[in-house]
C-alpha cells in the first residue's frame, strides 16, 4: 500500500518531494503539506518515509503478509548513522526493533577523489576491465575470465 | 510619522466607542471561526482520539509534572522559535510574521482601548511598535509570498496566481498590515481623502483576514502547538507513535542487543555529520 502523511507531523519541508523517485511526493497547495498525489504510482520504496525528518509518512504493509492493525515504521538517524525500524504485530505478540548502520564514516569522506587518481596506463586501456574498478570486487588476482583465457573456442549450439 | 497614534486622528471621524466595538468583533470572530472550523474538520475529536491511542500503547505513565514541563517545552521550542521549521528561511519568515502579528494586534488594542478619546497622548514607544508590527509583518509576509511560497519556483505558478483558501491567510495578513502602514503614513502627511480610501482598505482587509478563519489557515495558532505537544508526550510515555527508540550507540547494552553496530561502526561511533540534510530542499 502506498505511502500517506500525518498532516499533524508534516511541516512541509520538502525533504520527500525532492527524494521520490516516482515524483508523486508534492506540497498540497491549499495545506501545504505533503501528499501522494498518485499513489497507484507507489512503489514502497520507502524513501520518503527515511527522509522525513519529522517520521510524518508511513507506509502500510499489503494485507495479504500484513494485515490491517499492524505497524512498520522506521527511524532513520544519519548524524549517528543507523536506521531503526520497529515492527509491530497485531496479534501485539511480536514488538520487534532492528537497529543497523547505514554509513561507518562520515557523509562525504568516501567520495572517491578522481581528479588525484593515476590516469589509465596503455594496459588498462587495452584491458577489459573497467578503469580505476576496486581490486575486491573481482572475482580473480589476475585478468577477467574469458573463453580464450580457459583455452575454449565459441561453438555454435552451446550457451555460454 | 512613526510615533503618532493613527487612533487618535481617527476619533475625530469615529467614535472610539465604535473602534472599540470592532476590535471586539474581530475577537468574537476569531473565536466563532475556530470553534467552526475544529467542528467542521473534527480536529479536536481527532486530537483525543489520537491520545487515548497512544495511552492505549504506553509503556510508562506520565505525570502531571512531568506534562507541565513538555508543555512549557512546547511553549519555548515550537510556539516562541518556530523549531518545528527545519527550513532556516522558513523559519525566519514566519518568526517576522509571527511577532510582528502579535506587536500589531496587541498595539493596535492598547491604542485603541487606552490611548484613544481618552485625552492622553500615547507615549512615542507604543505608536513606534505598532508600525513596526506592521512592518515585520510585510517584511516576512512579502518575503513568503513572492520566494518561499510552495509552487512558486518549484512548480512554474507565477508569483500573481491567487490559490483561494491556501493564500487567503497570508494575503489578509498582507493587505492589512500594508493598507494600515500606508493609511498611516498619508494620515500623518494630510492626504484626507487618499487617506480614507486606505483606511476603507485596511477595514476591508482585516474583516477579510479575522472573518475568514473557518475558511483560511488563521486556526494553524491553536492546533500546530497542540500537535507538538503530543507528539512530546508520546515520546515521555513511551508509546512514541510505534516509532523505534532512540539509541546510544556507545551504550554496551545496545551492542550486545544488535552487534552489528559495534563490529561495523566501532565501541563509540562518531557524529556522521549531515547526509542529505546537508541540502535543504529550496522550493518548498
Amino acid at each position: 500500500m502506498p505511502t500517506f502523511v500525518y498532516m499533524t507531523r508534516c511541516d512541509g519541508c520538502g525533504h520527500c518531494v525532492d527524494i521520490c523517485p516516482s515524483d508523486i511526493m508534492h506540497i498540497d497547495t491549499t495545506t501545504r503539506r505533503a501528499y501522494n498525489i498518485e499513489p497507484n504510482m507507489c512503489w514502497e520504496c520507502y524513501s520518503c518515509v527515511k527522509a522525513c525528518p519529522h517520521q510524518a509518512i508511513d507506509v502500510r504493509g499489503y494485507a495479504d503478509f500484513a494485515p490491517l492493525g499492524h505497524s512498520v515504521r522506521v527511524k532513520r538517524d544519519e548524524e549517528k548513522g543507523v536506521i531503526a525500524w520497529r515492527i509491530k504485530f497485531r496479534n501485539g505478540k511480536k514488538d520487534m526493533e532492528l537497529l543497523a548502520p547505514i554509513t561507518t564514516k562520515p557523509w562525504g569522506s568516501g567520495t572517491p577523489q578522481l581528479r588525484d587518481v593515476e590516469p589509465p596506463t596503455q594496459e588498462q586501456r587495452d584491458s577489459q576491465l573497467l578503469f580505476n574498478e576496486p581490486k575486491y570486487i573481482r572475482f580473480d588476482e589476475g585478468d577477467i575470465h574469458t573463453l580464450e583465457s580457459n583455452g575454449l573456442e565459441m561453438k555454435e549450439g552451446v550457451d555460454y | 510619522m512613526l510615533t503618532n497614534n493613527p487612533f487618535a486622528e481617527l476619533s475625530a471621524l469615529i467614535s472610539p466607542s465604535v473602534m472599540q466595538g470592532y476590535v471586539v468583533l474581530m475577537i468574537l470572530l476569531v473565536i466563532g471561526g475556530t470553534i467552526l472550523d475544529m467542528m467542521h474538520k473534527q480536529s479536536a475529536r481527532y486530537f483525543f482520539a489520537n491520545s487515548k491511542k497512544a495511552q492505549k500503547n504506553a509503556t510508562r505513565k506520565v505525570d502531571n509534572g512531568t506534562k507541565v514541563g513538555l508543555a512549557v517545552k512546547t511553549v519555548a521550542n515550537e510556539v516562541l522559535t518556530s523549531s518545528e521549521f527545519c527550513n532556516s528561511r522558513r523559519r525566519m519568515s514566519h518568526l517576522l510574521t509571527m511577532y510582528g502579528f502579535i506587536l500589531f494586534v496587541v498595539t493596535t488594542a492598547i491604542l485603541i482601548f487606552k490611548y484613544t478619546g481618552s485625552g492622553t497622548d500615547a507615549p512615542a514607544l507604543i505608536p513606534l511598535l505598532w508600525h513596526l508590527g506592521a512592518l515585520m509583518l510585510c517584511a516576512g509576509g512579502y518575503w513568503f509570498w513572492f520566494s518561499i511560497r510552495v509552487d512558486v519556483a518549484a512548480e512554474g505558478v507565477k508569483w500573481n496566481h491567487f490559490n483561494g483558501r491556501g493564500d487567503l491567510f497570508i494575503l489578509g495578513l498582507l493587505s492589512t498590515a500594508t493598507f494600515g502602514l500606508l493609511w498611516s503614513i498619508f494620515q500623518a502627511a494630510g492626504a484626507g481623502a487618499f487617506s480614507k480610501l486606505l483606511f476603507a482598505l485596511f477595514i476591508l482587509s482585516s474583516v477579510v483576514l479575522f472573518g475568514s478563519v473557518y475558511w483560511s489557515k488563521f486556526a494553524h495558532m491553536f492546533f500546530k502547538p497542540a500537535a507538538a505537544f503530543q507528539k512530546k508526550v508520546a515520546i515521555a510515555d513511551g508509546s512514541r507513535e510505534n516509532l523505534p527508540d532512540d539509541y546510544d550507540l556507545s551504550d554496551p547494552q545496545v551492542h550486545a542487543r544488535f552487534p552489528d553496530i559495534p563490529e561495523y561502526m566501532g565501541a563509540n561511533p562518531p557524529n556522521m555529520g549531515l547526509g542529505i540534510k546537508s541540502e535543504p530542499p529550496r522550493h518548498y
